[in-house]
Formats: C-alpha cells, sequence, structure tokens
C-alpha cells in the first residue's frame, strides 16, 4: 500500500527529497483518471475506430453504409488527390523552415537580449492567439491585395519575376498563389514555434556563451557548436507543432489561396460536409493521419530526442 | 564604420524585431480597418475614416448572438477540461501506476494530431450516434482538444513543485484535505490557470473542429468564415480589435500582480 514518487525530469534545482511511503488507496490514481480518460477513449480513440470501419464501407447516403471491406477506396483517394497530399507536405514543409528561420531570432531575442523587454515581448507575441485567427488570417487579404505595398514592393524589386519563376507566384499577383498561402501558413504556426524554441533557450546557463566567448569561439562558432545544439529539443517539438497542424490546415489555402493551391485538409473537408462521401473522406483522413505518424516517428528518430512532452 | 558594428552586434535583435512586426502587422491592419467605411459587402480595401461600427459593434445581425455562444462555450470547455487535466496531471506526477505509458500516449496523441483528422473522426462517430449536432457536440468536442493541453501545462508545475512543502505540512498535522487545499492547491495554481488559459483561447478561437460538429450552430470563428464568403462587416475587426486589446490588458494586469507577490515574499 504505498505510492512513490515519479522522478520528474528537468526538474529545476531543488531535487525532490525521497518521499515516505504514504498510505493511500491504490485505486487513488485510477480515480483521478477515469473522468478524463473516459472522455479521451469515447470522444477520441472510440471516433478512430469508427472512421477506420467508415473508410471500408460502401453504399449511398439515401440506403445507408454497409462495412464491406472495400479498401479500394484508398487506392481511388490517393490516386486522384495525390497532388493534394504532395502540396500539403510540400506548403506545410516550406512554412515550418521559413517559421524556424524567423522564429529562432525572436526567441534568442525574448531569451537573451530582451532585458526588461521581455515580458511586453512575450505579452505581443501570444496575445494574437487572443483574437480570431479568421480575422487575422482575412487581414493578410488586404495586406497581399494586388495594389498593396508587397506586390508593388516586391514588383520593384524584381522579386516577383522570381517567385513566379519558381512557381510561388502567377504573374502581377500574390493573393491567391501557393505563396500566399505559405506566408499565411508561416504566420498561423509562427507562435507554435517561438514558444518552445523560447523555453528551450531560456534554460541555456548564461555563463556557457561567456566560456565559449573565454575559449576564443567567434559568436557564429558559440551559435553552431554550443547555442544551437542546446536547443535542439526546442527546435524538434517546434517544427513539429508547425508542421503538423500545417498539414491539415484548410483555412490558409481557402482564404487566400486559388483552387490551384488546394490542399489535402480542402478535400477531406468537401468530402465530408458538402459531396458527403464518407467513406473517401474517412479514406483520405487515415491516409494523412498515417502519413503525419510516419513522418513524425522519423523524423524524432533522426533528430534523437524522445522526450518531448 | 561604428554605425556597421553597431548593426552587426545588434544583427539578432533587429531580424527578431521584424519577425514580431511580421506577427503583428494583421493586428494593426485589423485595428486600422475597424476606422474604415467600407464601399460593398468587403472591408478589404480603404475607403475612408470612420467610427460607425465602434458605435454599434453588435449591428451586424447575428454576429454578437455568436460571440456570446463562443464565449458560453469556451466558458465550459475550459471549465470541463480544466477540471479533468487536473485530475489527470496530478495521477501522472505523483503515482506510478500500470497504464501509465498508454495514459501517456493518449494525452500526446490529440496533440500530435491533425485537427482534421480528429473532426472528421468525431463528426463519424456523431452520425454513427445519431446525435444531434449543435451545442452539447461542440463543447464535447472543445473539452476533448482542450483536455491534454491542460494536462500538459499543469504537469509541467506540478513536477516542478517541491514534495518537502507538502511533507511540512503533514508534520505540523494537516490532514491530507488541508494539506492539498492549503499547500499543494496554491502551488500548483500558476500551472493550473495556465492551462485554463490555453484552454479558453484553443476552445474560443477554434474554427476546424467546430466546423465539422456544429452542425446549423453558428460560433463565432464560424460566423467570420461565413462571413469571408457572404461579406465582411466592419464590426468583425471592431471585434478583433477588442479582444487583442482585453487580452494585453488581462495579461500586463496578471504580470503586475504576480510582480507584487514575487515582491512581498
Amino acid at each position: 500500500m504505498s505510492t512513490t514518487l515519479t522522478e520528474a525530469p528537468g526538474t529545476p534545482s531543488e531535487a525532490p527529497a525521497p518521499r515516505k511511503p504514504k498510505r493511500r488507496g491504490r485505486l487513488v490514481p485510477y480515480w483521478l483518471l477515469l473522468p478524463g480518460m473516459l472522455w479521451l477513449i469515447v470522444f477520441f480513440a472510440l471516433p478512430m475506430i469508427y472512421q477506420a470501419s467508415t473508410s471500408v464501407q460502401q453504399g449511398s447516403l439515401e440506403d445507408g453504409y454497409t462495412v464491406t471491406w472495400h479498401f479500394a477506396t484508398y487506392w481511388d483517394a490517393l490516386s486522384e488527390y495525390w497532388p493534394q497530399f504532395l502540396r500539403s507536405v510540400l506548403y506545410a514543409g516550406l512554412a515550418t523552415i521559413l517559421c524556424l528561420l524567423l522564429g529562432y531570432p525572436l526567441a534568442y531575442l525574448i531569451a537573451f537580449r530582451a532585458g526588461r523587454w521581455r515580458n511586453v515581448i512575450m505579452v505581443l507575441v501570444i496575445a494574437p492567439f487572443f483574437t480570431s485567427f479568421l480575422i487575422r488570417t482575412l487581414a493578410w487579404k488586404t495586406i497581399l491585395a494586388d495594389n498593396g505595398v508587397v506586390v508593388s514592393t516586391l514588383n520593384s524589386l524584381h522579386l516577383l519575376d522570381v517567385t513566379t519563376w519558381l512557381g510561388m507566384t502567377d504573374g502581377d499577383r500574390v493573393l491567391a498563389t501557393p505563396l500566399a498561402v505559405v506566408c499565411g501558413l508561416t504566420y498561423n504556426f509562427l507562435p507554435f514555434m517561438v514558444l518552445p524554441l523560447y523555453t528551450s533557450l531560456e534554460r541555456i546557463d548564461g555563463r556557457l556563451h561567456e566560456a565559449a566567448g573565454d575559449l576564443y569561439a567567434s559568436p557564429i562558432t558559440t551559435f553552431r557548436k554550443v547555442t544551437f545544439p542546446l536547443s535542439m529539443p526546442g527546435v524538434v517539438s517546434g517544427t513539429l507543432l508547425t508542421f503538423i497542424p500545417a498539414t491539415g490546415d484548410y483555412v490558409n489555402a481557402d482564404l487566400l489561396g486559388s483552387t490551384d493551391t488546394r490542399m489535402v485538409g480542402n478535400v477531406i473537408q468537401t468530402q465530408f460536409l458538402r459531396i458527403l462521401d464518407y467513406p473517401t473522406a474517412a479514406a483520405l483522413s487515415f491516409i494523412l493521419m498515417a502519413a503525419i505518424l510516419f513522418m513524425v516517428t522519423f523524423y524524432i528518430r533522426r533528430s534523437g530526442t524522445e522526450d518531448l512532452v | 564604420m561604428p554605425f556597421v558594428r553597431w548593426i552587426r552586434r545588434n544583427l539578432v535583435v533587429l531580424a527578431g524585431l521584424l519577425t514580431l512586426a511580421y506577427l503583428l502587422l494583421p493586428n494593426v491592419v485589423v485595428t486600422v480597418f475597424s476606422f474604415n467605411k467600407p464601399k460593398g459587402r468587403f472591408n478589404y480595401e480603404w475607403q475612408e475614416f470612420s467610427v460607425d461600427a465602434w458605435k454599434n459593434p453588435c449591428g451586424v445581425a447575428d454576429m454578437c448572438g455568436s460571440l456570446s455562444l463562443s464565449l458560453q462555450i469556451a466558458f465550459w470547455a475550459t471549465l470541463g477540461a480544466t477540471a479533468l487535466g487536473t485530475m489527470i496531471a496530478f495521477a501522472l506526477v505523483r503515482y506510478r501506476f500500470r497504464a501509465r505509458g498508454a495514459v501517456n500516449s493518449l494525452i500526446f496523441l490529440p496533440m500530435a494530431m491533425p485537427e482534421v483528422v480528429m473532426a472528421a473522426s468525431l463528426l463519424t462517430l456523431f452520425l454513427n450516434m445519431g446525435a444531434q449536432l449543435g451545442f452539447w457536440t461542440i463543447l464535447i468536442a472543445h473539452i476533448m482538444f482542450c483536455l491534454s493541453f491542460v494536462v500538459t501545462a499543469v504537469k509541467a508545475r506540478v513536477m516542478s513543485m517541491d514534495p518537502r512543502l507538502e511533507q511540512a505540512a503533514q508534520d505540523l498535522y494537516a490532514g491530507p484535505v488541508q494539506t492539498f487545499l492549503r499547500v499543494t492547491l496554491p502551488i500548483a495554481a500558476p500551472g493550473i490557470a495556465a492551462g485554463a488559459l490555453l484552454a479558453f483561447a484553443l476552445s474560443f478561437d477554434d474554427f476546424i473542429i467546430t466546423n465539422f460538429n456544429a452542425g446549423s450552430t453558428v460560433t463565432f470563428p464560424m460566423f467570420v468564415w461565413g462571413s469571408a464568403q457572404r461579406g465582411t462587416p466592419v464590426q468583425i475587426n471592431v471585434i478583433g480589435t477588442a479582444m487583442f486589446l482585453v487580452a494585453v490588458l488581462c495579461v500586463l494586469a496578471g504580470m503586475m500582480v504576480g510582480r507584487r507577490k514575487n515582491k512581498s515574499s
């Protein structure tokens, strides 16, 4: 009848003292877990099973669906919608890289250089979460408008020719092109990159930088050999927190893109809510889930950090 | 060249501030365009200055109704997710038990799943059960996806707690209930508050999962989504600006209180 204390990884300075065994019911943890776990099982795990069964059903909306183990739905969905899958991974990947490039300096600034402005900047990073992200995404329509500042600046710098050559824009437009969608995705998921980066940078002991400087490391070498490797947990969880939701997103592609920029999310949404072809929609979302789980496991193996949560 | 040297030394700061500007640009646009008087249905082009929308924020049919619905859902979802999530977090940190690994993965998975997948699978469940889509299905969905975030936030706080404080309380003859209420809970409170705040923001702002499971019920994000197709009233920008200001003020006030507490102790 004893409970042992869990070793808390990452516990700061004060080491937890070993706890005396307490007289408590062995069932207490289960009672604490029961309601929440039940909720997750019934409304998260069970729906997945339902979806798996829906994806192998055949039938119609009028006559009802029956499970016929019709796995061809998967093949049909994949062969018809592979461009959207490819596009999702491509856009989400681009947005993740941009988020990392843009987010790192900001996280670094907050962690090491902001001084007494740190809290103010943190508020400014978090506060947009409370303004509806749809309203903010719509604001990009104004920013990227055809006669707006962004388009004319890009045009006069001849950058628009470069992006058009890359297939990211279309003539004199930015709105309704892949560039606009990637820009929106980058914007929307940037805070999810900055916050984990900041958390892992903040944990770095400032004396390590001084030590590197004492050993005649240039700032760039210090960054490459000390700061960046130590911030790897933040980089990994930041990239996951951006990539996963960005792959499934359909809001940016819908509001800022055109029919040529549709992503998997858009297809799933249309199939489920407008065409009402449930088996195809279920199969599509299962393929998406499997693809993401596969990529994420591979990525975590490669980057070597398992303690993410 | 002192100027060039200054730039080189502060390159990170400049780049960081540029990112911050990128992050805040839409908020600036939303605020500026809340003072616009648009021609036609859409509020994407600047026409002329006007405070009409600020004088009459609820002048658009159904908008404030959807706003109040979203606030109600966010309130109940926060309450539900925080209660359930805090219990799970305590169980995970304080006890060793058989199914720990399984529980941890079940907590992690909703955060690692694209929203559209969760949304679609939940809809298949509701359709199969023949549930009436609306307020309750939205609430159920919101509690489900907020739960994991609350657990993570509370867990982080409880983990860094010194268990000796509770032992001290018990050495001073505090009962289990008293120890929990007077020692454990106050120390865990910031974590619980962070989790609750996160849950509120996530629920209030959620569009994808709500869109699938709302039926004909319209929450505020869904109203905004619909208005992107039909025509965006200026009042949407007014609400967006107001929410941003309220959030900034709340967080600043919270920080001020926190700082005063730190000083006094």
